[in-house]
């Protein structure tokens, strides 16, 4: 057995005991009278067992019934604030929301440290300290909106916007308004070139792939490129992240790998639920696979047997993704993701388990509408 | 096993993703094929306007004898497919495994193809009602009455999104190379076989490879097309038709409801077109646009069902490689039930009666595939819901209307067959925009003459009549 092995295995064992230590901690805030938030106090008296006491470890979470997202849906929003919360400013982020009532989450510090956290696993050289970033995602009551200007200002760069309303994007698709949708997308990036050659010394950005890809032909059409505009890292995220999308990205739009082309794209996978999971960096030697490692002991990421959702497949396999989130102002003890995908070995970085190929469910990919912006 | 790349302007691209073509009755891989995805066929088409550039270096009446002389490599060649190659008999037998047609009606498709490849010097004739080809490769000429006419294309390239499931339609798109334009395709999932093995042919034919591109992929392949190409094509439901209905950059190929019309000057001597009917009904497993799925006439209606349910009932599911066999398998797991249980539902309803129930079970489910027998049903009206009904199996609607309401009460038809020599009744036949293509006499829905224009005119598309004024002594020049 190699030295390299042995390490892993160490920080395997290491990473798994924070976790479980992180996780009795978290269930011990959540579900004490004094800190806790209204909504989980109110089904502790539901629960057949008592959290306080039984949960010890990571997997006695499997105690409690899957999160229903569901319960996210419609107000008071403040059930959801912790107790010794109360007086802090709080904000609330919204998912979805084109049809019926959207689910909320409530935050006060959560996209912060995440975005604090994750700030740290970017490369200097390609996302500079100081450098200004653009925003080329989603605007309106999203956590994503906030937590790149976070991100932006942590790193001590100042972030720039665009409007973009994705339930419009949403309802155009269904309308099957393609052409406006056309419009509307054009109308983003021209947002984006208009901010990106105005002398803002913007290095890095946030953009979906649809919007990468468009931003680069847009500037293609005005006969410039994205490393021109001196744009060298980028973050990214979404399901529509594929292997192929990125070769044709990195090889196509951006003219080659970082060390020629002088740009950097870092693909994450999260939502507003877990905040995000960072990649294994991906290269063209590894055929652009994107492999996603949970920010543990925050949160978790498993892949989970299709039918029996406390049971993960084997590595490699292919499962459901399903996510716990343990951060001291949120706790969900397992909720199904809408995505499927293969489960991943721990490495140095990361020593616990990942996901690859990440893709709509495929139950419900059908009648789901990814990637919309 | 077959490896299929993307081809991008003539050169293969293997993408990382890929899907497996299999044969529907034995579960067997034939080919991997490459996946393009949306935003490769959106940069590619920035360089459209090189097809169209490379075309023009030759004259329409050479691109003419090489797509010509394409189609004797296409009937009778082994051709260069993938990471292999492939004869013809293999095309048919490919072809057959991965759509559920049988191989008996592959083998005519790609006669019919052939037939447009061979013909192409009548079918510009027709579709350009005469022009002199010269004007449309210039922009403009001087007709042979003295008049100046331009014809401005409109696009580089005519992209089209070809269906899976009928192998028949490639047909509409064969004469864009000798028009100078290039092609951007997007395959059906079961069916890349005919787009890889034309532009085989044409290539070893000596058609420039730079002007063809082939996609295969998922839906967002579709869309980029859809958006980049300035003229394009798609095959699909009514929904389709829906989506792009008053898009003048895609020309929408849907379901046909073609039908027949019995006149009441020659109905009661139905029995004589007992033949016309039912191979109208039958032929190529009822899967085409063409097949007729609804026959109006004011009386006999119910002994004309009775009569085509006495024929095609008994029809049943044969292997593909069976000369005999007539039906198509439904290869998606579930899809032969859940068709049929969608026309259950409109038999059931009031004034319609199922005339090919006496005739045993309709699905036959095999392991890895299923089939729909024939379906004749007679409704007593025209509102019925099933007489606005098509579906991709031998299906017919006999329908009782009084002649004076026929034109009105059947919808859209891409093919209507009337059989009458009532003059004023063929002239408001002639009349209804409703109707595509009329055949006037007792020609079966099937029967296409291609020297006339099949569902919109690939010239009216493709190229815009518009003014062309000129002084005098160029004119003059015109004339020489």
């Amino acid at each position: 057995m190699s030295s390299t092995h042995i390490d892993l295995e160490a920080a395997v064992k290491h990473a798994r005991k924070q976790l479980d230590e992180h996780t009795y901690n978290i269930v011990q805030r959540h579900f004490h009278e004094s800190t806790g938030c209204p909504f989980w106090l109110g089904r502790k008296a539901e629960l057949n067992f008592n959290p306080l006491t039984e949960i010890k470890g990571y997997e006695d979470l499997k105690k409690f019934p899957l999160f229903e997202d569901d319960w996210l849906r419609g107000g008071p929003v403040e059930r959801w604030r912790m107790k010794d919360h109360a007086d802090r400013p709080t904000y609330v982020f919204e998912t979805g929301g084109t049809t019926g009532i959207p689910k909320s989450r409530v935050v006060v510090d959560d996209f912060r440290t995440d975005y604090e956290l994750f700030s740290e696993t970017l490369p200097d050289e390609y996302f500079p300290r100081g450098g200004n970033w653009l925003m080329l995602g989603p605007s309106g009551p999203r956590r994503l909106r906030l937590a790149v200007e976070h991100l932006a200002q942590f790193r001590g760069g100042i972030c720039f916007c665009i409007d973009l309303d994705p339930r419009w994007v949403v309802k155009l698709i269904k309308k099957g308004w393609m052409e406006h949708l056309e419009e509307y997308k054009k109308h983003c990036i021209d947002q984006a070139i208009t901010i990106l050659t105005a002398n803002h010394s913007i290095k890095c950005m946030f953009g979906t792939p649809k919007l990468i890809e468009s931003l680069c032909l847009g500037l293609e059409d005005r006969g410039t490129t994205l490393a021109e505009t001196g744009i060298t890292g980028i973050f990214s995220g979404g399901t529509e992240f594929t292997p192929q999308w990125t070769r044709y990205c990195v090889e196509e739009l951006f003219g080659g790998p970082p060390e020629e082309s002088g740009i950097y794209m870092t693909p994450t996978y999260g939502n507003t639920l877990m905040g995000l999971a960072c990649s294994k960096p991906v290269t063209a030697a590894d055929k652009y696979k994107i492999s996603y490692y949970a920010p543990q002991p925050r949160a978790v990421t498993e892949v989970v047997s299709f039918e029996d959702h406390n049971s993960v497949v084997g590595f490699g396999e292919t499962g459901r993704v399903k996510l716990t989130t343990l951060t001291p102002e949120f706790f969900v003890p397992g909720f199904l993701e809408r995505d499927e995908g293969e489960r991943e070995m721990p490495f140095e970085t990361y020593p616990w388990d990942g996901v690859s190929g990440v893709r709509p469910f495929h139950e419900i990919a059908a009648s789901t509408t990814v990637g919309v912006y | 096993m077959l490896e299929i790349p993307v081809i991008r302007w003539g050169k293969p691209y293997e993408s990382l993703e890929n899907t497996e073509v299999v044969h529907f009755n034995t579960g067997e891989a034939i080919a991997r094929v490459s996946s393009a995805n949306g935003g490769l066929v959106s940069r590619d088409m920035r360089k459209a306007s090189d097809a169209r550039k490379i075309l023009k270096q030759f004259s329409i009446e050479d691109l003419i004898a090489k797509v010509a002389h394409a189609a004797d490599l296409f009937e009778q060649e082994t051709l260069p497919l993938g990471s292999g190659t492939q004869t013809p008999d293999e095309f048919v037998v490919h072809q057959s495994a991965s759509t559920g047609l049988p191989e008996h009606m592959c083998r005519s498709n790609m006669q019919k193809n052939c037939f447009v490849m061979r013909n192409m010097t009548e079918i510009l004739q027709c579709l350009t009602r005469g022009l002199d080809l010269d004007i449309l490769s210039r922009g403009y000429g001087m007709e042979s009455r003295g008049v100046v006419v331009s014809y401005q294309a409109q696009s580089p390239v005519l992209g089209a999104v070809l269906p899976s499931n009928s192998p028949g339609v490639h047909t509409l798109w064969l004469p864009v190379v000798p028009l100078q334009m290039g092609l951007v395709l997007k395959p059906g999932s079961s069916e890349p076989w005919t787009v890889y093995r034309v532009a085989s042919a044409f290539e070893k034919s000596g058609i420039p490879p730079e002007v063809i591109s082939l996609y295969p992929g998922g839906h967002d392949v579709g869309s980029a097309l859809l958006t980049s190409c300035q003229r394009s094509m798609i095959f699909g439901s009514q929904k389709t038709i829906d989506q792009y209905a008053g898009n003048p950059k895609v020309q929408v190929h849907g379901p046909g409801f073609s039908k027949i019309f019995l006149g009441d000057d020659c109905v009661d001597d139905w029995e004589k077109y007992l033949d016309v009917m039912v191979e109208s009904v039958y032929i190529n497993g009822g899967r085409s646009c063409i097949n007729c799925s609804g026959i109006f006439a004011s009386r006999h209606t119910k002994e004309i069902a009775d009569a085509i349910a006495q024929r095609l009932g008994p029809v049943n599911a044969l292997p593909p490689d069976d000369p005999d066999a007539g039906l198509a398998a439904f290869t998606t797991d579930g899809v032969g039930k859940a068709i049929l249980s969608m026309v259950e539902q409109d038999l059931k309803a009031d004034g319609v009666t199922d005339c090919t129930a006496q005739y045993g079970d309709r699905l036959v489910e095999l392991e890895r595939c299923s089939y729909i027998r024939p379906i004749v049903a007679h409704a007593t009206n025209p509102q019925c819901e099933i007489v606005s009904k098509e579906f991709m199996f031998p299906f017919v609607t006999v329908v009782e209307c009084p002649q004076a309401k026929m034109i009105q009460s059947s919808g859209y038809s891409l093919v209507g067959t009337a059989i009458t020599e009532d003059q004023e009744w063929i002239d408001e036949l002639t009349d209804a925009t409703s109707i595509d293509r009329l055949n006037i006499g007792p020609i079966p829905t099937n029967r296409l003459n291609w020297l006339q224009p099949h569902e919109g005119n690939l010239i009216d598309f493709l190229f815009r009549s518009r003014a062309y004024q000129m002084p005098a002594e160029k004119l003059a020049e015109l004339t020489v």
